[in-house]
């Protein structure tokens, strides 16, 4: 053999959103929504790749709020994928998983934060944070690949068991880590 | 005929819709149609939204999934449903079997002082649902209408489905129903078999 095995944050580095992916179903998630995001490509792969998970791609994602909410009522588990900039979509529909303390967890792969070269990413990418916060929405950051399992198990716990609203924001220094999908 | 005002009053189009409603699960919009399906008789399998706007077809659709074996009705308005267009188009996509969208159409907004909405300045709505790819979209103007469609609603193949009922726009006396949130979960959730822990 020539070839050495990866190093465990080398594999960490490339194979997190599978580890995301194994937290999200040992949490007991069988609904997903999103809006793409390249970020977020992966997962939404092995999401949709799983017969036991419904994924739901929406027109915008306040959508996904509902969705989440009138699956809890349901007795399901679900979980929103979306970009920094949709939060700003989110504000209003925050809303609803506050009045009815229903359990809400996302994940919101940043951008405008690290190295961005479109402008128009970086006001929404600025204001996540406060937007989330201002609707009482608890924040989780996932800065590095090898603890992806770890944050978003913690983020499934207080949003689930808790009964929050959770956002596990995932920093663009991460995603570039990963190639950009060409073209984009 | 379809642009003539309708005819039919609100709180008897959902009574007629909603009797012998068996499993049915109720989402509602926010404003009148909670007041109409609170009148028309209050259930633990019924949620009312207060706020929200725009997001009851997708609180139905998050249910519907969540739930396949039970049929869910969206009854919402017109003003609501055109916030939320886009969600015809997830729900469609998403195919529930069991989910149906009643919207009640007056063409207006009416918790806000009756401005005329985009139905009511001609924007046909079965139309905008058919065109997000909700084949069975219908309009009825009448009762008999109603009643015909009622055992419809509690099919748990073939959705989703999407009704325009065509109201008057006259006043109608409210009928508020529980507007805590937490004590509606709950509620909904318990009917279901989920125990508070």
């Amino acid at each position: 053999m020539t070839v050495s095995p990866p190093d465990a944050a080398g594999e960490a580095g490339t194979e997190w959103p599978l580890a995301v992916y194994r937290a999200l179903r040992e949490a007991g998630v069988t609904q997903a929504s999103y809006v793409p995001d390249a970020g977020h490509a992966r997962l939404i792969r092995a999401l949709h790749d799983d017969a036991e998970v419904r994924t739901t791609v929406l027109t915008t994602e306040e959508e996904g709020i509902a969705l989440a909410a009138g699956a809890w009522l349901g007795g399901a588990r679900s979980v929103l994928l979306m970009q920094s900039s949709g939060v700003g979509n989110c504000i209003n529909m925050l809303s609803l998983p506050a009045t009815c303390r229903v359990p809400f967890l996302t994940l919101v792969t940043m951008r405008g934060e690290w190295a961005e070269f479109n402008p128009w990413q970086i006001p929404m990418g600025r204001g996540t944070s406060a937007a989330l916060e201002t609707m009482g929405v608890t924040l989780l950051r996932l800065e590095r690949p090898e603890e992806a399992a770890e944050v978003v198990a913690a983020a499934a716990s207080i949003a689930f068991d808790g009964d929050q609203q959770v956002a596990v924001l995932i920093s663009q220094r991460m995603l570039g880590r990963k190639k950009w999908v060409e073209g984009k | 005929m379809s642009d003539m005002p309708g005819t039919l009053d609100r709180r008897r189009a959902v009574k007629v819709l909603l009797a012998e409603r068996r499993d049915l699960l109720v989402v509602t919009g926010l404003g009148s149609p909670a007041y109409d399906v609170f009148d028309a008789g209050d259930h633990d399998g019924n949620f009312y939204l207060w706020g929200a706007m725009g997001g009851a077809a997708l609180v139905g659709l998050g249910l519907a999934l969540a739930q396949p074996a039970r049929p869910v009705v969206v009854v919402t308005g017109d003003g609501e449903q055109i916030m939320g267009a886009g969600g015809l188009m997830t729900v469609a996509v998403a195919r529930p079997g069991n989910l149906t969208i009643v919207v009640l159409d007056n063409g207006h907004y009416g918790e806000t002082g009756m401005q005329r909405s985009h139905s009511g300045l001609g924007v046909r709505l079965d139309r905008v649902a058919q065109a997000c790819g909700i084949e069975d979209a219908v309009e009825i103007a009448d009762e008999a209408g109603l009643a015909a469609y009622r055992p419809t609603l509690l099919v748990t193949s073939g959705g989703p489905r999407f009704v325009r009922v065509r109201i008057a726009s006259g006043h109608v006396e409210r009928a508020l129903p529980p507007r805590d949130g937490v004590f509606l979960k709950h509620r909904m959730r318990g009917h279901l078999g989920f125990a508070v822990t």
